[in-house]
């Protein structure tokens, strides 16, 4: 019988190419967002929304990630972008190498912005990563102002936290200064962006901060891991 | 948390350590795992018998040892333990603090046979 030291993380695979992914992404300037939420949060609305506002003045790029079916996709085709879906087929998150086996169908030439939408689910992605620049956590209203106060990994880890669906704030009982306060407890510095993808309020300050992000920026925003 | 990709690759790095260190069996498999992971030792269990099933690591136990939430204060440049998962500095009280240990999800070692 003997012990043998390993010292190995787990996660190495992942993150051996979550580590590749990002460092392509920088050669080239190409901007990944990985955009996280549950299921309904708006994601792929906000997407649209945000779509609109960038393109065609920028050239951009999709990749759909989804237990199943190209819904999302379709979407996304219907704007005129460039579009990839991943289907996971069970899987509850992507990771690194998914997004690596498509890169190769995406024309990357000129890209300024490449958005990963990920499987509906605020648990598994945070521990996945893919290589993005900026992780992007959609909470909507009417899910609840505890959620970040329950899913504390995701929201300590985002480099910007969007409150959707502000235009329901009446309708549902989400305190939304309770909720700003817990992400903040998690992620001091985080940008926080209340918007409405239904009456387009606050898109152009979350598009505003978009235009001065660039490759490069996640050390200095998150001092912390990776 | 998705225990079967987690275990699908602790199980291949196990396998490849094992090899590597020409092991005949491995009984033993020890853990570091942080609070902030989300780590559920018995869905990991379950998975892991199943993936080693007539492998050499058929059988090996999973011993966790569980590390602490950890917090380095940006305010006054201490190290505290967190009891719960809400952050905050147990010196000064700060909430600017960088998470400094608990997400750690490594193999620390193995207990093999030799042959």
């Amino acid at each position: 019988m003997a012990e043998i030291k390993i010292l190995k993380n787990i996660m190495d695979e992942n993150l051996t190419q979550a580590a590749l992914n990002r460092q392509w992404f920088r050669s080239r300037n190409i901007l990944a967002l990985n955009l996280i939420a549950s299921p309904g949060a708006g994601k792929t609305t906000f997407l649209e929304q945000t779509i609109k506002g960038l393109f065609p003045k920028y050239k951009l790029a999709v990749i759909e990630g989804d237990i199943t079916g190209d819904h999302d996709a379709r979407r996304i085709e219907a704007l005129g972008v460039p579009v990839v879906q991943i289907n996971t087929e069970g899987g509850c998150h992507l990771d690194a190498h998914m997004i690596d086996s498509v890169l190769s169908s995406l024309d990357l030439d000129g890209l300024k912005y490449l958005f990963i939408e990920n499987v509906g689910n605020l648990v598994c992605p945070a521990e996945f990563d893919l290589g993005e620049e900026l992780k992007v956590v959609v909470l909507s209203t009417p899910e609840g102002h505890d959620k970040p106060a329950k899913y504390p990994l995701i929201f300590s880890e985002a480099q910007a936290v969007i409150i959707n669906k502000t235009d329901l704030l009446e309708a549902v009982d989400f305190d939304i200064d309770r909720a700003e306060h817990d992400i903040r407890r998690l992620n001091p510095n985080v940008p926080i962006f209340r918007l409405s993808c239904k009456t387009g309020e606050g898109l152009d300050k979350w598009l505003e901060w978009l235009g001065t992000q660039g490759t490069g920026n996640r050390e200095k925003m998150t001092g912390s891991r990776v | 948390m998705h225990e079967l990709a987690i275990t699908q690759s602790l199980f291949k790095i196990v396998l490849e350590q094992a090899q590597k260190a020409g092991a005949v069996k491995v009984s033993r498999i020890n853990l570091k795992i942080g609070r902030l992971t989300g780590y559920v030792p018995e869905a990991v269990e379950m998975n892991f018998n199943l993936l080693a099933s007539g492998t050499i690591a058929e059988g090996a136990g999973l011993k966790i040892e569980w590390v602490p939430v950890k917090v380095l204060c940006r305010e006054c440049q201490k190290e505290s333990e967190q009891q719960d998962l809400g952050l905050g500095c147990a010196h000064c009280g700060s909430i600017n603090v960088q998470i400094a240990g608990g997400r750690e999800m490594y193999i620390d070692s193995m207990e093999v046979d030799n042959g």
